[in-house]
């Protein structure tokens, strides 16, 4: 309950790592595959972009690694992976296994 | 001395003089140290709490580098029920792109695992498409509600019919039974859904009729680790406390009534839950104060014993957050920087 103002937006700018405004989603799959704690989950992820962790908050900082290495951004330039593109690229690239990439593969014998 | 602006827990707005808060803020972790037999805040914690408390911003965040993770419960639903007119897909994108989601959940508005059961092939396909086009964690998720299952709205007697009339025996026979049936209605679920892709499976309060439906949330998450070694699975409570309607259920040998956040994490990292989500209810006739450093006392002391990633709830009505459907920005601002400042958490 509670409107998405008090609750989501509140809570995102307050306490949360921003998304894929940084790697909030990342640092997600970190803990949701492998099962850190956050400290963890961050330098794991931190290790993997070859970026600091304060980095993964920065949403300029972020915006170019996420571009460089095409696990999806923001605002989708044209040509640039997005979906289920990017999720192949972020498993490859932090090592992930991803439930709907690898049904992907299997569906379409990749 | 000014007064410093803070709120009840229903939202109301109150002004309290400085050893009124503190008054207030000690009461409220002595309250919660008693009742879970857990260590108070230290006069550091509190004296952090107090500052934020009582600045005078309207909104407040955490230290750079203290940021966690946001979980969502009845994630898709939230758009809906604001009257804003998307589809389930779109709600998420909007999630992801415009509302700063580390990840999201699919949901039903029929938010229970029983009545997703007859309806998932209509689920899945928005599921499988929804991940598709996103790139946050996708989890899909629904409540045990084990009250689904008792008459008049399931097959079994009604428990909360039977206790009033002495009917334990039968009362209890009638909760062991629909825990089967929960089990299986989840498992069921949570198969399907993973089996579309989704990244987990989320079990949303989870014990809100009670210890039985804790029971039922717990072997249910067992047997879909069971079932799937690398799915994600959080268990979200709806209380700090685990009602006893049966009283003698057990899961792993301890017995499930009355248990604290700090023993239902213990459990639920037997089960094989990723992620646990605590709870704290808000008294709305306290402070908000009373209701911070209660929750954060909670909080303090299942972080500490835990050995999987912990997501403390803090929404509407509970971990301090007041009991409003439009709770303020400015007491939400302040639970959530106290929370995650204080306490060895993970998400929220």
């Amino acid at each position: 309950m509670g409107d998405p103002v008090s609750m989501a937006i509140t809570h995102a700018h307050a306490s949360g790592m921003g998304g894929m405004r940084g790697a909030g989603d990342l640092v997600a799959r970190a803990q949701m595959s492998r099962g850190m704690r956050t400290w963890e989950a961050k330098e794991y992820v931190a290790e993997k972009l070859k970026i600091s962790v304060a980095d993964l908050t920065d949403p300029v900082i972020m915006t170019e690694v996420r571009e460089d290495l095409q696990i999806g951004q923001m605002t989708p330039m044209p040509g640039c992976a997005k979906g289920i593109e990017a999720k192949f690229n972020i498993a490859r690239e932090l090592d992930f296994n991803i439930n709907c990439v690898n049904r992907f593969k299997t569906r379409t014998s990749i | 001395m000014s007064k410093i602006f803070t709120r009840y827990g229903d939202g109301t707005p109150v002004e309290l003089s400085e050893s009124e808060l503190w008054e207030d803020m000690r009461a409220g972790t002595e309250d919660a140290a008693d009742r879970a037999n857990v260590p108070v805040l230290t006069d550091d914690d509190l004296k952090y709490m107090y500052d934020i408390l009582a600045s005078p911003y309207s909104f407040v965040s955490c230290e750079r580098g203290k940021e966690v993770i946001l979980t969502y419960d009845a994630g898709t639903l939230k758009i809906r029920r604001v009257g804003v007119n998307v589809d389930r897909i779109q709600a998420l994108q909007v999630y992801e792109k415009i509302m700063g989601a580390d990840t999201m959940e699919l949901c039903h508005v029929d938010y229970s695992y029983k009545p997703i059961k007859p309806i998932i092939t209509m689920e899945q396909p928005i599921m499988e498409q929804a991940l598709l086009s996103t790139h946050i964690p996708l989890l899909y998720g629904a409540m045990p509600n084990l009250g689904l299952y008792s008459q008049p709205d399931g097959p079994f007697p009604n428990p909360a019919e039977l206790l009033p009339m002495g009917q334990i025996k039968e009362a209890r026979e009638s909760l062991e039974m629909t825990v089967e049936e929960a089990v299986r209605d989840i498992v069921f679920t949570g198969s399907a859904m993973y089996e579309s892709g989704a990244d987990g499976i989320n079990l949303d309060s989870v014990g809100a009729a009670g210890d039985a439906d804790f029971l039922a949330s717990l072997m249910a998450c067992q047997k879909l680790k069971e079932k799937y070694p690398d799915i994600c699975i959080q268990i979200g409570m709806a209380g700090e406390f685990i009602l006893g309607m049966h009283g003698e259920l057990e899961y792993d040998g301890v017995r499930l009534a009355g248990l604290y956040p700090q023993d239902q994490v213990v459990l639920a990292k037997k089960a094989g839950a990723t992620i646990f989500g605590p709870v704290v209810n808000t008294n709305t006739t306290e402070s908000t104060p009373w209701n911070l450093a209660r929750a954060v006392t909670f909080m303090k002391a299942c972080g500490e014993v835990a050995e999987i990633p912990i997501h403390p709830n803090m929404g509407m009505g509970v971990g301090a957050v007041p009991v409003n459907d439009h709770p303020p920005i400015d007491t939400v601002s302040r639970a959530s920087a106290a929370m995650t400042s204080l306490c060895k958490l993970d998400g929220l």
